[in-house]
């Protein structure tokens, strides 16, 4: 086990979960130790604590399921999910691993199904998960076969909670989880039901593997500081974005890792020479050849042209300019994570609207043009902080060093404060 | 008998499988700049995946519209864009070039492109299929639409560099 406490760099011992001494530093969120990057003791407890724990993870978009049978195979950290809607309508989720043998009982991504049916020995499920029947239960002409005292009832693959919310699936393992809307928070569940008013269609997705531990990732979608600086794509091209005012909101659940950073274009509200000109339309000024990559129309009333929303802890919806995507990631390895750009639009959208949409694209997903920097970046933090030993942490006071809600500024490090505070609770890093 | 395939005249068949193999080594060479001039002036390039194709998905993972977002992709890349330093390295199959009659030429070309990073690794980056309309107008010639439909719907790190 690579954790110790001798080097604990002056802080007061803090009491680590059982079995694992670890110490916080004594600055508290401000701090994170590097070692949480890339630990693979830690790693696992996270499975546990977090993964397994009392939180609501992501499971797909409900779009992925309409009829009935419809199927899609999902994550919740390593333990692989099947989420299926059943005869009665109901979203049911369950971990897709055969009460025999332990195969995947579903191996592709998504599909439709009577009936869900393990292909080494034909154990079959209804699609609430229950045994129905399996191959040679009798056995063959009175020879072998499953003992007297077999019970399909007995049998079943192992149910998680599950509740569907603005569009999306999302399940649980355990029994504590309060119910979405107090998990996530009254003020961010009214903006997911503002992004979700309307039904969605998919309009593409695809996936981008970067070589860091999941957190860094979490940390980089609460991250307002690096965006200017990182992102240099806006400021290259002089794009007047017009929508300095914003800020991050943390939410009003009892643990603050989730937040919305926002920006508004009240700047173009205020401006004289913009109040005769067309009030919806969104001319961003540019030195593009192309311009037409950030045509834009002012879809909400709120003036909030810009969200990005991040839910722990791997769950993002954001909303820039027209283009509104879910990013959701996943672990596949301490250094290892699997991000998933699923990009949406609503049925009723027009054709000009559609057609923003897929432009605006271009300004995210893995080759994006404001977002690309992020597959690399968090990797260099993974690489960066290699042979740290336990004595080095990250500094983050930008901002403050408390976890409140920073209205009229995104040059904050508060979200990410929030992150790690919620973390180090679930985990019991005191 | 692919009837309009057995008139494509030899030498334009051979010019336009050399302006494709000239494509791929103007990117393998990093002379960027000249990648909007592959293409005419009102082109598609579109890079998306498999199954979003086969779904026929609008949104992929790059979209340009018009050789002014193609310049902008290359501007960015070179003053915006922050990444690792890499390089690719084109391996063409053999391209199916089918005549559709109105000037137009289709094709097809499968590819892998491998990427070699500064610090010495290299894999297979992206693997597909190029889907092409050619316009071949006395010398000249020009990409009027390029799809390109990787096999894999999952990238590594980052894409940057056209393919």
């Amino acid at each position: 086990m690579a954790l110790t406490s001798s080097e604990s760099c002056g802080a007061e011992s803090g009491q680590g979960p059982a079995g694992l001494p670890f110490d916080w530093p004594a600055e508290g969120v401000t701090r994170v130790p590097f070692q949480v990057f890339s630990d693979p003791e830690i790693y696992k407890l996270e499975q546990e604590r977090i993964f397994r724990g009392p939180v609501w993870h992501f499971l797909c978009l409900e779009l992925d399921l309409k009829e009935t049978g419809d199927y899609r195979t999902s994550f919740i950290g390593d333990t692989p999910i099947i989420v299926v809607r059943d005869r009665e309508g109901a979203i049911n989720g369950m971990v897709n691993r055969c009460a025999h043998k332990g195969a995947l009982v579903c191996h592709k991504e998504r599909g439709n199904a009577k009936a869900l049916s393990c292909l080494y020995h034909s154990w079959t499920y209804d699609l609430k998960g229950q045994l129905m029947g399996l191959a040679f239960r009798d056995g063959v002409r009175g020879k072998g076969g499953m003992p007297g005292d077999f019970s399909t009832k007995d049998h079943r693959l192992q149910p998680i909670r599950t509740a569907v919310f603005a569009g999306m699936v999302f399940g649980t393992f355990s029994d504590e989880t309060p119910d979405v809307e107090t998990f996530f928070g009254s003020e961010m569940c009214k903006i997911l039901k503002r992004n979700f008013s309307k039904p969605v269609k998919l309009l593409g997705y695809h996936s981008q593997v970067i070589h860091n531990n999941w957190k860094l990732y979490a940390e980089n979608v609460r991250d307002a500081y690096h965006a200017t600086l990182l992102h240099t794509f806006y400021t290259t091209f002089k794009i007047n974005r017009l929508d300095m005012d914003g800020g991050i909101r943390i939410t009003d659940a009892a643990k603050p890792w989730h937040h919305l950073s926002f920006a508004k274009r009240a700047t173009l509200e205020a401006a004289e020479e913009y109040k005769t000109a067309e009030v919806h339309s969104a001319a961003y000024e540019n030195r593009l050849s192309g311009p037409e990559l950030i045509e834009a129309w002012e879809e909400f009333d709120d003036g909030i042209t810009h969200s990005i929303q991040a839910l722990f802890p791997t769950l993002t919806i954001q909303f820039t300019l027209n283009s509104l995507a879910v990013r959701w990631f996943t672990p596949r390895g301490v250094d290892k994570t699997e991000l998933f750009w699923m990009y949406l639009g609503y049925e009723d959208d027009s054709e000009a609207e559609a057609r923003m949409r897929v432009m605006q694209s271009n300004l995210t997903g893995a080759a994006g043009l404001v977002s690309l920097e992020d597959g690399c970046i968090n990797e260099f933090v993974q690489r960066g902080t290699r042979g740290s030993g336990q004595s080095a942490n990250a500094f983050m006071e930008m901002g403050g060093k408390t976890v409140e809600s920073s209205e009229g500024s995104r040059a904050t490090e508060v979200a990410i404060r929030g992150f790690w505070t919620g973390y180090r609770e679930i985990m019991g890093f005191a | 008998m692919n009837r309009s395939a057995s008139v494509l005249d030899p030498a334009v068949r051979a010019r336009v499988t050399d302006f494709l193999v000239d494509y791929a080594h103007a990117i393998d060479d990093d002379r960027l700049e000249e990648w909007p001039g592959f293409f005419t002036d009102d082109a598609l390039y579109h890079i998306t995946t498999r199954e979003s194709a086969e779904a026929d998905l609008p949104i992929g993972i790059m979209h340009c519209t018009g050789r002014g977002m193609l310049e902008d992709r290359i501007k960015a890349l070179r003053t915006a864009n922050v990444f690792e330093p890499h390089t690719y390295c084109h391996l063409l199959g053999a391209t199916r070039l089918t005549d559709r009659g109105d000037g137009v030429l289709e094709a097809r070309t499968n590819f892998t492109v491998t990427r070699t990073m500064q610090d010495g690794g290299g894999e297979a980056f992206a693997i597909g299929k190029y889907l092409d309309e050619i316009v071949v107008d006395g010398d000249a010639i020009a990409i009027r639409s390029r799809r390109v439909i990787l096999e894999s719907r999952r990238v590594d790190v980052l894409l940057v560099i056209p393919l």
